[in-house]
């Protein structure tokens, strides 16, 4: 006895049937799968961002002092600044007045400090507490004294309101960024200078002003509530300049050349080939290129924004080939034609029509190229950019850091509870400088998008 | 005069030579009453280049020879004896002391007698070099000037010589990535070859001990270097990477091609490209701040011991830096497969993941490879998050929760510090670049191909 075709039909409808909702349950739970993982990556892209904007945000504030500073004549005891005299020569005026920094320099300003906390703590302080005093106010305030004194003897005798920045140690204190429960030996600042800091902040002098220091510093190893990162900026400044200055019209020519003029034969299907390889070669080998070529063969000197502009400059250049060529395909065949058309050679017809039209694809894959440069780090340990720096840079050839290694020396300072928050607030200004960029090449696409 | 007084007054000469050109060929049109074979700017450029290449060519040219040139005849004055009795090394730090000296900035020490005596003298050679430098380009930019100037006719083919040299010099710039890579190859397996006089290549190769030493232990005291241990923790912290990339990567341009509704696509996408251009240190910091510190504190309620900077760690952290770069490759590779066929899967009654998964996943499976192992080759040469996040431990183990090191740190550790292109312990670094370079450039060129082949697929 044979089943009938209409009986298999029924049978074959049924198993689809009864099949049909297992398959719809597994369509959903892959679509669900999708969902889920555009979720997991927004979601680490908000705790990345809000773990580092807690820590950081905190930092561009910083504990200071708004105590009254009597600049005692006593204490300074300094003839007044020196004038030029007529007849004098500008040499002996300039040694004359060398002399008188040099014994500006001796003065002892941490006393003037000193009588300024005793002041607004308004008790005497024993000498053998010197120390716990001293713990208050960062070591940098003392120079900072002296600098204004320089700048302005007539201070001399006069009481003034001054803002100093308190000392890492109680700025994290004062945060509440270190246990405060935990027994003496293992805290960083002695009982007594706890007690003055939580007593001042009480009174009001010690406040919690926004730091600009973070911003108008250099680096420091002594005076670290100071630190700051306007060396490190100048540093990534120049970098950019030189990257800028090389990369886009070099990234721009070649991509050019290849992509409107290049003859199709093996040579340009190496470069080619090249180009996409470089793009995807590790940033450090671009590191010991620069270390072996322009450090260890052409002498260039280490740690100079130059030398690492130009192994930034080598780094980017394939992104902006890239985004150049692509920039240039994607205007169509017609508007060369015609240009050719009229009479207009190929030199002219790429310079004169495809080039503006192509501009904003071409300024949005630069900016790209440049925000991604400005963020790397790995290639500039490698020619000594890591080096401690104390000065900003004035020119590209002196010794500079930059910002991302900025960072990663912070992050490597011992002193964690203060510098974590702080490493935190320079993530948060490189972050910002570089998002700005990024938006910057998103709105000039949109603005000049044009399909054609 | 400085170079960069020296650029500038070349660049004003130019200006000038353009400004000539450019009323000459003017002024000859309207006087004969002609047809010019190119339009005025074409010759006020012309003659610009006719004023300006000589001249800058001779000054690259020269600024490259002439301190070599003057070292040399510096060397050639010096006494005799004294040259004798220094290695080659000495007579380089001696020759810089003695430029640093004629330069007017003092060297530690004060200087000797012959050192002054020789910076005095490499002092004369220098105003020499610098006058006659001046003088030659100041003729060469008046020639020219002339000469081009001259030149000027109705007949002379200005646009397509300029277009010429423009032709020349976009044809160079491409050049310059050849030399990149050039540079990159030369420079790498120099120094390596350097390091492989010191240390044998099976050694080093094969090597499972890592052990460099310090260079100031000296030549007896000599350390091992076996890069078996770096290449297990770079293995080990990319596949962790990859193993959390490449899920989420995929499925979320899967689900961005096929499922997002505009609205969420336009929003997520350059959510997660923001991920995409975030510099790898700050994922470094967020490891090491953030996420060491979390899992470690999971892996104490479970009661296994994570430390804080571990494979795990690194690897994790290293997988959310590729996330986007895997699902941004997979999205373009997913939309380019033909409709046509998602159409006939869809017609013969699939639903919609069946279509995915049994129609439009293995027809881009090339392309996906692809994207996998360009991601690959981004994890194994990422630098900063291990740097921060892996814990420098050069040792063969299988626990991913212990620190491990990899290439790229060891490479940042060999060469922080005291630079010195002689000792195996710097040297090092470029071997392993060397093998960095060579594993990436494979997975690379393995991928360009795979994606290549697929694309003429479809196209």
């Amino acid at each position: 006895m044979s089943i009938s075709i209409e009986q298999r039909r029924q049978h074959r409808l049924m198993t689809i049937e009864k099949s049909l909702a297992k398959r719809h349950r597994k369509e959903n739970a892959f679509r669900r799968m999708g969902l889920m993982a555009v979720i997991t990556g927004m979601t680490l892209v908000a705790i990345l961002f809000v773990s580092i904007l807690m820590r950081g945000v905190p930092a561009f504030w910083q504990a200071t002092f708004y105590t009254d500073v009597y600049f005692d004549p006593d204490i300074i005891q300094l003839e007044p600044k020196p004038e030029r005299e007529s007849g004098e020569s500008q040499f002996a005026f300039d040694e004359r007045y060398s002399q008188w920094l040099t014994r500006a320099g001796l003065v002892n300003w941490q006393t003037l400090i000193d009588n300024a906390l005793e002041e607004a703590l308004g008790e005497e302080v024993e000498p053998r507490q010197l120390r716990d005093l001293r713990a208050l106010v960062t070591s940098g305030e003392r120079y900072a004294l002296r600098d204004r004194f320089v700048e302005d003897p007539s201070l001399l005798g006069q009481t003034i309101e001054l803002k100093m920045l308190a000392s890492a140690n109680v700025d994290v204190w004062i945060k509440g960024n270190i246990d405060r429960d935990l027994p003496d030996a293992r805290q960083q600042l002695s009982a007594q200078t706890r007690e003055w800091a939580d007593r001042l902040e009480e009174q009001g002098v010690i406040r919690n002003a926004f730091s600009t220091s973070l911003f108008l510093n250099t680096d420091s190893r002594s005076s670290l509530a100071s630190a700051g990162l306007a060396g490190a900026f100048m540093g990534s400044l120049f970098m950019m300049v030189v990257v800028i200055a090389l990369s886009v019209p070099l990234g721009v020519s070649s991509a050019i050349y290849l992509e409107e003029f290049a003859p199709k034969n093996r040579l340009t299907d190496l470069i080619e080939i090249n180009i996409n390889n470089l793009a995807a070669v590790p940033s450090i080998v671009f590191g010991l290129l620069g270390a072996s070529i322009f450090i260890g063969y052409l002498r260039l000197p280490l740690s100079a924004p130059l030398v690492g502009g130009l192994v930034l400059t080598l780094m980017t250049l394939p992104t902006i080939i890239i985004a150049t060529r692509a920039s240039l395909r994607s205007i169509p065949p017609s508007i060369r034609q015609a240009a050719l058309g009229i009479g207009a050679s190929r030199v002219q017809t790429v310079f004169h029509h495809v080039l503006p039209l192509a501009l904003p694809g071409i300024l949005t894959g630069s900016i790209l190229g440049v925000a991604q440069a400005l963020g790397e780090t790995a290639p500039l340990l490698l020619i000594g950019m890591n080096a401690f720096v104390a000065n900003v840079p004035g020119t590209p050839l002196e010794q500079s850091t930059a910002l991302p290694v900025q960072i990663y020396l912070w992050q490597g300072n011992e002193l964690r509870n203060f510098f974590e928050a702080r490493t935190s607030a320079a993530i948060i200004v490189l972050l910002g400088l570089m998002l700005s960029l990024n938006a910057l090449a998103i709105w000039l696409r949109k603005k000049f998008e044009t399909r054609w | 005069m400085s170079n960069l007084a020296l650029i500038a007054t070349l660049l004003v000469m130019m200006a000038l030579a353009y400004h000539l050109g450019l009323t000459r060929s003017r002024a000859m049109a309207a006087e004969h009453d002609v047809r010019m074979h190119s339009r005025p700017g074409y010759y006020g450029v012309l003659v610009a280049l006719w004023c300006g290449l000589p001249a800058l060519a001779i000054f690259l040219l020269w600024s490259f020879l002439a301190p070599q040139m003057i070292d040399m005849l510096v060397t050639q004055q010096l006494p005799t004896d004294l040259v004798a009795g220094l290695s080659d090394r000495e007579l380089q730090t001696f020759l810089r002391r003695v430029t640093a000296l004629a330069e007017g900035r003092g060297v530690a020490g004060g200087g000797s007698p012959e050192e002054l005596a020789a910076a005095a003298h490499m002092a004369r050679l220098q105003t020499i070099e610098n006058f006659s430098l001046v003088a030659l380009m100041a003729v060469l930019v008046v020639v020219g000037l002339i000469v081009a100037r001259r030149r000027i006719s109705p007949n002379w083919r200005a646009r397509n010589q300029v277009e010429r040299v423009i032709m020349i010099a976009l044809a160079a710039s491409s050049a310059v990535a050849i030399f990149t890579t050039i540079g990159i190859v030369l420079s790498m397996l120099g120094e390596a070859l350097k390091f492989f006089s010191f240390i044998s290549p099976i050694e080093f190769f094969f090597g499972t001990t890592w052990n460099p030493r310090f260079s100031t232990s000296g030549a007896s005291n000599q350390g091992e270097f076996g890069l078996l241990p770096l290449l297990w923790g770079t293995m080990m912290v990319s596949t962790i990477a990859l193993l959390v990339a490449i899920p989420v990567g995929l499925m979320t341009a899967i689900y961005m091609a096929e499922y997002a509704p505009p609205w969420l696509r336009n929003v997520a996408k350059p959510v997660i490209e923001i991920l995409a251009g975030i510099p790898t240190i700050v994922y470094g910091f967020f490891a090491l701040i953030v996420v060491g510190p979390f899992l470690s504190s999971i892996g104490d309620l479970i009661g296994i011991n994570i430390r804080t900077t571990s494979a795990l760690t690194a690897g994790l952290v290293m997988g959310i830096m590729i996330i986007p770069f895997v699902s941004s490759l997979s999205d373009d590779i997913i939309t380019q497969v033909p409709k046509s066929l998602r159409d006939g899967a869809l017609g013969l009654g699939a639903t919609k993941s069946e279509t995915i998964r049994q129609v439009v996943l293995p027809a881009a499976l090339p392309g996906i490879v692809g994207a996998f192992l360009l991601a690959a080759s981004r994890a194994i040469g990422e630098t900063m998050i291990v740097v921060l996040a892996a814990g420098n431990n050069p040792v063969l183990h299988a626990n991913p929760f212990e620190a491990v090191s990899t290439i790229t740190v060891t490479i940042v550790n060999q060469l922080t510090g005291d630079m010195d292109f002689a000792s195996p312990q710097s040297l090092v670094a470029f071997a392993l670049g060397l093998t960095l370079f060579v594993i990436t450039l494979g997975l690379n060129v393995i991928a360009l191909v795979v994606v290549r082949k697929y694309r003429q697929q479809y196209e």
